[in-house]
């Protein structure tokens, strides 16, 4: 099983003849994944690497391939606009990998997708990837993942890869991680992950891995108590980070008190989860419980 | 990126808010100028981003002209010291003269974007002229929150709501409220702001609403789009090493206060391996997410970085590359070692794509770099070297 993504996944690219677009598609294909359309304004008609046919708009794409995934790489300026246009033409789900988008301009994406029956995972993440049926829906490293039934969530990218590469150096696969993304307005949080995990059959135990600003984990940790019947481990990222100053990611930035690491710890220590303290534990952590679980 | 509070209420006085007279000054003699243009009893008020400007002898009031180029030369030129500056303080280079305000009442005002419900929130509180986290953490129930639909934008209500809800109840007082928050979420939306503050916002003895201290901080990802607020940005303000990190295309670092200089691809790695350094008993110097690492030159910037930081005694470079090549990585810092006199102990931690042809070439460089088998043997090693125990 997995969420999200999979064997059905008809993956339609938004911004295929850019840079980004080009290398990643590419990537994904080679691995397997059915890219099926690429869109790109004023290169409708013409084919990418020979093989997938390129489409002015997104209706037209969908129209003609019947895509029911999109993944974004428009750069951050037409991003949002990039996002609502893919909603307009009735994609159940929507993968923004851009970093730069100003806020208001999600909040409005936000709001307007509110109601649609569009999801959108992002942006400013490194996008979704089912190991087991070679699905990779964003830029992450192939080489680090493996097919298995540890569900991973993550607002980092190249944390999540480093705490893969943990699991799978163990011998412990992933049905499929998701990265939520970086930024403080999201598409979908980690709760909303950890419910759609919750409900996997094919996903035995969730490693989440936070980091400061918000209250995203506090929202997860309300979930984990009241409704999660599978093992979370849970690090958190930015311990040491000083208040008030933006760590990278446009979300992670301690003002007041809820934000900090040590809060979000012990909202999901409270709730049930484990705790991981060192970021190269992370593996064996998630080992150790899968065993004291029996399930592994 | 933050802005003066003069900057701030000209921001403010252009949407309709009404601010004090005043002016910015970065002489005495201006000062004294502008007091005199005022009517003589003036506020002299340090210009740092930092606040708590008043309890550090920054803000002071005069009552004539001589009085108030007095205050300013005391003022201006001062390393002025505040809870929000650190120790070492901040040179103040102006200050805003402002005619005086008689004060009836001290209120709160602002909006910012909550993450949790995606939406702008306007806060008010009848508790101003403290600091609204402390307000927060003691008397919550005196903050008034109200979201505000991004499809239906600032309403009247909305205004009504938090005026009577701070105690503005009356006709006139809920015209000027009405009027006041609506010109403060149109300069918040309009000029794509992360916050406006106004704090204190206060009812005048006669019976007026004025914004007498204000803060706005703006959206980074927006700047692109606001050229007249990327011109307000003062380097004076920001760390001289973080200026120049910017310079060579080194946006994500921040300076920290160890000896264990960083380098890592990606926010949330980064924060881990700071953290790791910290586990495993040492200071990191900086954070610094090099992002995605496609060329030599942006790896030479990265560590140019790092060395010209004189805390730093030694460096750890921790990548895990998906898209990052360590290939690339491993020219930056042969380059690196070429092209600056590195005599620090460089531990290298590396991951990923193309990572055979990396680990060849550093062989083949003969360059003494310590290399981390993992995160945590890469942060134990860098932490020893710069404790001087080299292996």
């Amino acid at each position: 099983m997995s969420i999200l993504v999979d064997g059905n996944t008809r993956l339609l690219v938004q911004g295929i003849t850019g840079g980004e677009g080009s290398q990643h598609a590419r990537r994904s294909i080679a691995y397997g994944t059915n890219v099926v359309a690429g869109v790109t304004p004023g290169r409708g008609g013409q084919l990418f690497d020979d093989k997938v046919p390129i489409f002015n708009t997104v209706k037209d794409a969908v129209r003609a391939t019947g895509a029911n995934v999109s993944i974004i790489y428009v750069p951050a300026a037409g991003a949002a606009d990039a996002i609502l246009e893919a909603a307009d033409a009735g994609l159940p789900l929507v993968v923004c990998i851009t970093e730069g988008i100003p806020v208001l301009d999600m909040v409005k994406v936000r709001r307007a997708l509110q109601g649609s029956g569009t999801r959108l995972i992002g942006p400013n993440c490194p996008g979704v990837i089912t190991p087991a049926t070679r699905t990779r829906v964003g830029i992450m490293p192939v080489q680090v993942f493996s097919p298995g039934k540890v569900g991973v969530i993550s607002r980092s990218g190249t944390l999540v890869y480093e705490a893969v590469a943990q699991l799978t150096h163990l011998g412990i696969g992933q049905s499929t991680c998701v990265g939520v993304g970086g930024d403080p307005v999201i598409g979908t949080r980690q709760r909303e992950v950890l419910e759609m995990f919750n409900a996997d059959p094919e996903t035995a135990a969730v490693v989440l891995i936070g980091e400061i600003g918000g209250n995203a984990e506090q929202e997860a940790a309300e979930y984990i108590k009241a409704e999660m019947t599978k093992p979370v481990i849970a690090f958190i990222a930015g311990a040491t980070a000083p208040p008030g100053r933006r760590m990278g990611h446009a979300g992670a930035i301690i003002s007041g008190n809820t934000g900090t690491a040590a809060a979000k710890k012990a909202a999901l220590r409270e709730a049930g989860a484990t705790i991981v303290e060192s970021p190269s534990e992370i593996g064996s952590t998630t080992q150790r419980v899968l065993r004291e679980r029996g399930l592994i | 990126m933050k802005i003066h509070e003069y900057q701030a209420k000209a921001l403010l006085a252009q949407f309709g808010v009404p601010v004090p007279k005043g002016r910015v000054a970065t002489t005495p003699a201006e000062a004294r100028q502008i007091a005199a243009e005022l009517g003589g009893k003036v506020v002299v008020k340090a210009q740092i981003h930092a606040g708590g400007r008043g309890k550090g002898g920054g803000v002071k009031l005069a009552n004539t002209p001589e009085e108030a180029e007095r205050a300013a030369a005391q003022i201006i030129g001062m390393q002025l010291v505040t809870h929000q500056t650190g120790p070492q303080g901040q040179k103040v280079k102006s200050v805003l003269v402002e005619e005086q305000s008689a004060i009836e009442r001290e209120l709160y005002l602002s909006v910012l974007v909550d993450s949790t419900s995606g939406e702008p929130v306007m806060m008010a509180s009848a508790a101003g002229g403290m600091e609204i986290e402390e307000v927060a953490a003691t008397t919550p129930e005196k903050i008034i929150r109200i979201n505000v639909d991004p499809a239906t934008g600032f309403l009247p209500y909305m205004a009504r709501q938090l005026a009577f809800g701070i105690g503005l109840e009356t006709r006139e007082l809920l015209g000027q409220a009405q009027k006041l928050m609506q010109g403060l979420y149109e300069a918040f939306a309009a000029k794509d702001a992360s916050l406006a503050e106004i704090n204190p916002l206060v009812l005048t003895a006669d019976g007026r609403l004025l914004a007498l201290d204000a803060k706005f901080n703006f959206d980074d990802n927006a700047l692109f789009r606001h050229p007249d607020i990327a011109a307000l940005r003062d380097i004076d303000e920001e760390d001289p090493l973080e200026v120049q990190a910017k310079s060579h295309g080194i946006d994500n670092y921040i300076k920290l206060d160890g000896n264990i200089g960083c380098i890592v691809n990606g926010a949330g790695l980064a924060m881990a391996t700071m953290d790791t350094i910290k586990l495993a008993g040492g200071e990191p110097a900086n954070f610094l997410d090099i992002g995605t690492v496609n060329n030599v030159e942006r790896v030479t910037n990265a560590i140019k970085v790092i060395l010209d930081d004189p805390a730093v005694k030694a460096i750890f470079i921790n990548i895990f590359g998906g898209m990052a090549r360590v290939d690339v990585i491993a020219q930056g810092i042969i380059e690196a070692y070429r092209t600056f006199n590195i005599t620090l102990p460089v531990v290298a931690r590396l991951e990923g794509t193309n990572l055979e042809e990396g680990e060849r070439l550093l062989k083949e460089s003969g360059l003494p770099i310590i290399r981390g088998t993992d995160l945590y043997d890469g942060a134990r090693r860098a932490v020893e070297a710069a404790a001087g125990k080299v292996a």
